[in-house]
């Protein structure tokens, strides 16, 4: 049996750069018509929340898909693993605090999970994608698309390229 | 009042202390402290740095666009902005009144936004606060703190939210930012099933919600810092039915001042600019709203749970009503000025939603398929509800292309503008004079303003966009210490 797959493209795609989770979101829509053998959960928010704990129920793996205003570009990838008590700010939760809320709430570990941060640098309501973060979308889908290809945690993780990471690759679960 | 606070007699001379941006509260929100020489706070300011572009964003486009359109605001609250983008075009099309099963459907939306985004606020934004108290280590006062302590506590309030939000799905076809209000009534019929499904539930969510407005008034009771924190008297605005019910969805305006005397009632909301105007102040993109008569030192006010719950005579529903009489007796009977009762009031009003919801379950015209209505055409419609943070306006004009040629919103945020800074400068002057800052301290400050849960831009939340960032800045401007805060906790000095 195939891995189960839940994909959060997360941000709001009338902020300039920060369309990218969804755009990437709706690629990987069309592209389940490819592949009616894999199992893939799409999930789009403006922002991530206590009930997307919900979301990773029975998934076997997740991938979180976000504009990044701080990574390298064309975009990074890292594995997470569920943070208690780092989530300082905002509605929104970090992935790892998702992480954290499915595990507390439901009694059951998370399945694994990897961010993907896509530089984006232009976020002012009403504006398009700039063409900057257009190219780097491009890039990026063909990384999804090459990890939706092979399901499976260890061709993610061998996908974590060290040249291109700038965050801390693995964290503690 | 402390207006000495807001404006220093020579601001020059004076340090200044800015925490950017408000933990936990939604976008990019900065608090300023100037401190004069003796380090006590002599001006207290939150600035909301990007809140602006809303009307922009709407002009040009055609009217049957925009309550979709809206959505996009906020991440947050895109059903309130839906609803009353959807009145405001209503009157475009000369829908006066809508069909019986159009408005209950938008009633129900309404309701389940309320429960979804009240459970939020509390069990996200508050109750770490008032669970654990104001000093208690950062890592406690979130929601996985909250997990950690009181799981059962903890997996309601996910339960709750997502309730709120299939009620949404049920209605919209998404469970966000789907499509539901159209100029004139609703684009689709509720499937007997969805009904169904949605009636399985609501006992179980009248229940908790009973459970968390016990554990609200309980918090607010045992705990004199509640009580003592950040009350001031003010004036206080909301939309009730034209019998003093409270209504969340539609009716008339209502105002009363500190004192609970009547300032204005049973105004049409389609003249609300008649009995408010807003003040434009040199610091800030935000706008100060107030109420003409009482002119702009004395007319700001406040909306949202706490102002419904002081304006309303009565809440529509039994349970909800009772939990409503036992919040205006801890008052002793008047208005409630403590800042911290909006936590009460919020959960009041999220069982009242339940109940509602219950109630539109049963009633047999939410089923049916008479959806949409028109009348005679009109080139400017004001749409009002109470969103869940309070009174939220829409205000547009078209041109003979259908086009909007001029918008104007007045969003929860901006009525609470200058009680938002009435409550850093309270807390400031108690909490801050002449003391370090520290996290503890800095969360007295957050505490204050998470009551009102403002949206502070409606801001995008791209990773690596919310990192809490503190300055000391002299009198010549320069930055003298900072402190970064990173999305992942860490605490750094912000070069590197």
């Amino acid at each position: 049996m195939l891995p189960r797959i839940v994909v959060f493209g997360c941000g709001n795609p009338s902020r300039g750069d920060d369309a990218l989770g969804s755009l990437l979101l709706e690629r990987v829509e069309a592209w389940r018509a490819e592949r009616p053998d894999l199992d893939v959960r799409c999930v789009a928010d403006f922002q991530l929340q206590i009930e997307h704990a919900l979301d990773l129920s029975d998934r076997d793996l997740a991938l979180f898909v976000d504009a990044d205003a701080s990574c390298a570009p064309p975009f990074v990838l890292r594995r997470v693993a569920p943070v208690a008590g780092t989530s300082h700010s905002t509605h929104a939760l970090s992935p790892g605090a998702v992480l954290h809320v499915y595990r507390t709430a439901t009694g059951e570990t998370p399945p694994p999970a990897w961010v993907l941060g896509v530089r984006g640098d232009e976020f002012e309501l009403g504006d398009p994608l700039s063409p900057t973060a257009a190219g780097y979308l491009e890039a990026a889908w063909l990384e999804m698309r090459a990890m939706l290809q092979r399901p499976d945690a260890e061709a993610w993780d061998a996908r974590l390229h060290a040249a291109r990471t700038t965050k801390v690759a693995l964290q503690a679960p | 009042m402390s207006p000495f606070l807001e404006t220093a007699a020579n601001p020059r001379s004076l340090r200044r202390v800015v925490i950017e941006p408000v933990t936990r509260v939604e976008g990019h929100g900065k608090v300023t402290l100037l401190l004069d020489d003796e380090g006590r706070v002599r001006q207290a300011r939150l600035h909301i740095v990007e809140f602006r572009g809303f009307e922009k964003f709407i002009q040009g486009r055609p009217y049957w666009e925009v309550p979709v359109l809206v959505q996009r605001l906020c991440g947050i609250c895109p059903v309130s902005h839906h609803l009353a983008a959807g009145k405001a075009v209503d009157m475009l099309v000369g829908a006066r009144r809508l069909t019986p099963t159009a408005e209950k459907l938008r009633r129900l939306l309404h309701a389940g936004q309320i429960v979804q985004s009240h459970a939020l606020h509390f069990f996200h934004l508050a109750s770490p606060d008032l669970l654990f108290g104001f000093d208690s280590e950062r890592d406690r006062r979130n929601i996985v703190g909250v997990i950690g302590a009181e799981p059962e506590l903890a997996r309601k309030g996910v339960l709750l939210r997502k309730y709120g939000q299939e009620v949404i799905r049920h209605i919209t076809g998404k469970r966000v930012h789907g499509k539901a209000v159209v100029p004139g009534g609703m684009n689709k019929e509720l499937t007997q099933s969805a009904r169904d499904e949605m009636r399985r539930g609501i006992g179980e969510i009248i229940g908790w919600s009973r459970e968390a407005v016990a554990i609200g008034r309980r918090l607010f009771e045992s705990s004199e810092q509640s009580a003592q924190f950040a009350v001031f008297p003010s004036n206080y605005m909301g939309l009730v039915a034209p019998n003093g019910e409270s209504d969340l969805y539609d009716g008339v305006l209502r105002a009363k001042d500190a004192a609970g005397k009547i300032i204005f009632d049973q105004v049409d909301y389609t003249k609300y600019n008649r009995f408010l105007r807003e003040e434009v102040k040199p610091w800030t993109y935000m706008k100060f709203p107030f109420i003409v008569s009482l002119g702009e030192e004395e007319g700001w006010y406040r909306v949202g749970p706490l102002a419904r719950l002081n304006v309303a005579d009565r809440l529509g529903t039994p349970l909800a009503e009772a939990e409503r009489q036992a919040f205006r007796a801890a008052a002793g009977g008047g208005m409630q000025h403590a800042t911290l009762a909006y936590h009460w009031a919020r959960l009041i009003e999220m069982l009242h939603a339940a109940e509602r919801i219950e109630r539109l379950l049963d009633d047999p015209d939410i089923l049916g398929a008479d959806l949409v209505t028109s009348g005679e055409r009109a080139f400017e419609g004001v749409g009002v509800v109470e969103a869940p943070r309070g009174t939220l306006f829409h205000h547009y004009k078209v041109d003979e292309n259908d086009l909007v040629v001029r918008a104007n919103l007045i969003v929860s945020t901006t009525h609470n503008n200058q009680a938002m800074n009435e409550s850093v400068r309270s807390v400031a002057a108690r909490y801050l004079d002449g003391k370090e800052l520290t996290e503890g301290l800095l969360n007295h400050i957050e505490v204050a303003i998470r009551a009102y849960d403002p949206c502070l831009s409606c801001a995008t939340h791209a990773l690596g966009r919310m990192p809490l960032q503190v300055e000391l800045v002299d009198a010549g401007g320069s930055v003298i210490s900072r402190m970064v805060k990173g999305s992942d906790g860490r605490v750094t000095d912000g070069e590197g």
